[in-house]
């Protein structure tokens, strides 16, 4: 009784943290009907839990825990239930990691769920180590999409829900609707391509001269059988290499939509080449959907909501490409009539734009950096 | 050895997020107690084993809940303090609770600052036994951490019957010493320590308190003696080093510190310690060591944790120089616990900051119960005087 009478009363001034309570960080990445998992538990509480100091030496080596992996993915994995509406999502834990945090080292354990179908609800209970340390924390962490959830299992709350379905069909759509509009402004060569094709579509050639188009509407229509030319193109092989028919390898992909550019700088001091802008438009189209195609492959998509993402992908490329036009053509129509407009923006403008896809396509063609664009 | 281990150990946890998989099966990645060699983790472990052996045995419980609980104490870890509550858990769940393991849970509530639900437990005990004087002493510390010092008093009354002479004396002083009546204090636990039968943990406990508050008064020779008397007790404490490192920061004698501390890492409280004598010697070790710390608290926040109020209001006025979000964070703290420190921290964020307004409670508390401490008052002192 002494002894605890004293202990107590030291207790109470004492800073009481330190060092730190034990807690995991448990991390969930939700894809489809899929889960990738990252959980990280203290060695120590491991060891106190399934003993990992096998040699009883006080230093937990990498060869104790490297052994140890099966028991400690059964013993982690068992005190984890993870269901997908009504049915159990089973867990493959292939291999573990070890990392530092702020108390210690601990081991990484990666593993992957498989539920039956897409996940829509998800439902997890954590058990682990609260029969053995009262104040053992989970700390949750899931991300779906562009989505990221943070929670905290503890003795009083072991159950979580998430609802990860219906409403993210919308979040789906609108991400990827916002993918495609940041990548064709931030994809310059779609840009520069584009632009090239459209610099003519204010003028006209008449008696081997480039005169002004006569009114707004003439240029309109120029402009827009261009852009649709490109958007039917485009359309077409990014559709036909998003479902797996035609594959190309992006090298050449890139180094093709590189030499576009340069034919379409090249062609505007052509002028028989102006002419037939629509068909090359068309034809070009075709290369710049497979490069489309390797963006949208790259987001990952969505096994049961394929056709979702590439319309939702595509219209957002159409979106950001109708926002450069509506800026581009009010400008060129305004400035069509200028000596500036004709010589400098044209031709320099071309030349330029050509010059420049060159050294793309150099780089690309032949796997060079040659500068950060 | 170990103490080269436990260095090594806290560097790449600044590095931490990228996992990574050792190349030789020999490289150590942790320390944990080796069994053998440690008496209080053999103690624990057979504590355990007879628990497993008759499960229903909560006599074996209770005492493997207080090792816990007491290892917690001279480790400074916070792990034990949830493992004792798991121990406790099959007796907890019970419509009602028998009060010895309320009372522990009541001590592991106290430590995690959850100071309201810790005296509701008390009350279930006191209730049921009202003779229980580690109710009334646990009680009694709980008051005195919030400030209310006449409950606090009244709660160590029962202990002049209950308890040795000493304790209840002990108890006394220890909140007398914080309202008006250091000198007398200080008598009545010096005479403490002459009674028979004062064991060696008593003892730590007194000279604990004695020298704190010899500090607090000023005599600096005193307080010395007294935390080396502590020291030489040969109980390893946590508090007490802690203790005697503020006491020897104070007296600009960082070296020392680093000495004392160096060790002593894994512990946050006496790391920041640590870290503050590296800053007041320049030495480049207090760079890294503000890094591991921010890390540390940035972890105790992401598990929702509001123990360590105190420290980072600290960490946050000495070692990040951030006197403003020091002082929502001293104000925050001072909301749950009201000791010597946490109105030094105050009074200095509120300095610094420039904010006498914020400074105004503390300086009715240090008059309204006519606090001693010569720290405190230096410090009230560089207050532009109020117009009034």
């Amino acid at each position: 009784m002494r002894l605890i009478l004293a202990i107590a009363m030291l207790l109470l001034s004492a800073p009481a943290w330190a060092h730190k309570p034990s807690d995991s960080l448990l991390s969930l990445t939700v894809q489809h009907d899929r889960i990738e998992g990252r959980w990280d538990i203290a060695l120590r509480d491991l060891d106190d839990a399934i003993g990992l100091d096998a040699d009883g030496d006080g230093a937990i080596t990498w060869g104790e825990v490297r052994t140890a992996h099966e028991k400690i993915a059964a013993y982690a994995l068992s005190r984890l239930t993870v269901t997908s509406g009504e049915t159990g999502c089973p867990a493959q834990a292939p291999r573990h990691l070890i990392d530092h945090h702020t108390d210690g080292a601990y081991a990484v354990l990666l593993f992957t769920m498989i539920c039956p179908a897409t996940i829509d609800t998800l439902r997890t209970e954590y058990r682990l180590l609260f029969d053995l340390d009262a104040q053992h924390k989970g700390l949750l962490r899931l991300t779906h999409g562009q989505e990221t959830t943070s929670a905290i299992f503890s003795q009083e709350s072991p159950s979580q829900q998430f609802k990860i379905g219906d409403i993210s069909l919308w979040r789906q759509s609108r991400q990827y609707i916002r993918e495609g509009i940041w990548h064709i402004w931030l994809g310059y060569d779609h840009v520069l391509f584009l632009l090239a094709l459209l610099l003519p579509a204010v003028l006209r050639r008449v008696a081997g001269r480039w005169e002004p188009t006569p009114d707004f509407l003439s240029a309109f229509w120029e402009v827009l059988a261009i852009v649709t030319a490109f958007t039917i193109a485009h359309s077409i092989t990014l559709g036909l290499a998003t479902v797996g028919l035609i594959a190309l390898p992006s090298r050449l992909v890139e180094s093709a939509i590189a030499a576009s550019v340069v034919f379409a700088g090249i062609s505007n001091l052509h002028p028989t080449l102006v002419q037939r802008r629509r068909l090359v438009t068309f034809l070009f189209g075709l290369i710049h959907g497979f490069g489309f195609a390797s963006v949208l492959s790259d987001l990952g998509l969505p096994r049961g909501s394929l056709a979702l993402s590439l319309v939702s992908f595509n219209l957002g490329v159409e979106v950001g490409q109708l926002a450069i036009v509506a800026t581009f053509l009010p400008l060129a129509y305004g400035l069509r009539k200028s000596w500036t407009y004709q010589r400098l923006v044209l031709v320099s403008g071309s030349l330029g734009i050509a010059v420049l896809a060159c050294a793309w396509l150099i780089e690309r063609a032949l796997d060079l950096k040659l500068f950060p664009l | 050895m170990i103490a080269t281990g436990w260095l090594a150990l806290s560097i790449p946890s600044l590095t931490s997020g990228e996992p990574f998989l050792p190349q030789q099966d020999a490289q150590v990645l942790e320390r944990v107690s080796v069994k053998a060699a440690n008496p209080v983790a053999r103690e624990i472990s057979a504590l355990r084993t007879s628990l497993v052996h008759d499960p229903q045995d909560i006599g074996v419980a209770v005492a493997l809940a207080t090792k816990l609980i007491e290892q917690s104490r001279s480790e400074g870890d916070p792990r034990f303090l949830g493992q004792a509550q798991a121990v406790l858990n099959p007796w907890l769940n019970h419509a009602t609770p028998p009060p010895s393991a309320l009372l522990l849970r009541a001590m592991i509530r106290q430590h995690a600052h959850e100071f309201d639900l810790a005296l509701a437990d008390l009350d279930v005990v006191l209730g049921l036994e009202p003779t229980n004087a580690q109710a009334w002493l646990t009680r009694a510390s709980i008051y005195q951490v919030q400030g209310q010092y006449e409950d606090a008093r009244r709660a160590c009354q029962p202990l002049l019957r209950l308890a040795g002479r000493h304790v209840a004396h002990t108890c006394l002083a220890d909140i007398a010493s914080l309202s008006g009546q250091a000198t007398m204090s200080r008598e009545m636990l010096t005479s403490s320590l002459e009674r028979p039968g004062v064991s060696a943990r008593e003892r730590l406990w007194i000279l604990t308190i004695l020298a704190e508050m010899t500090a607090r008064t000023g005599d600096v020779k005193a307080a010395e003696k007294h935390f080396l008397e502590a020291q030489g007790l040969g109980i390893k404490d946590h508090y007490l080093l802690g203790a005697y490192a503020d006491f020897l920061l104070d007296q600009g004698r960082a070296q020392e510190i680093v000495t004392l501390l160096q060790r002593e890492t894994r512990a946050d409280g006496l790391l920041l310690r640590l870290t503050l004598a590296e800053q007041a010697l320049h030495l480049s070790a207090s760079k890294d060591h503000t890094a591991e710390l921010a890390a540390r608290f940035a972890a105790a926040r992401e598990r929702g944790n509001r123990v360590h109020v105190r420290e980072e209001a600290r960490f946050t006025l000495a070692l990040l120089h951030d006197p403003q979000a020091a002082l929502t964070l001293a104000q925050a703290n001072w909301e749950i616990q009201k000791e010597p420190w946490d109105a030094r921290l105050l009074l200095e964020s509120a300095l610094t900051a420039g904010s006498r307004n914020a400074a105004r409670p503390v300086i009715d508390w240090l008059n309204t119960n006519r606090v001693e401490d010569r720290k405190l008052q230096q410090l009230v002192a560089q207050f532009p005087k109020e117009q009034s």
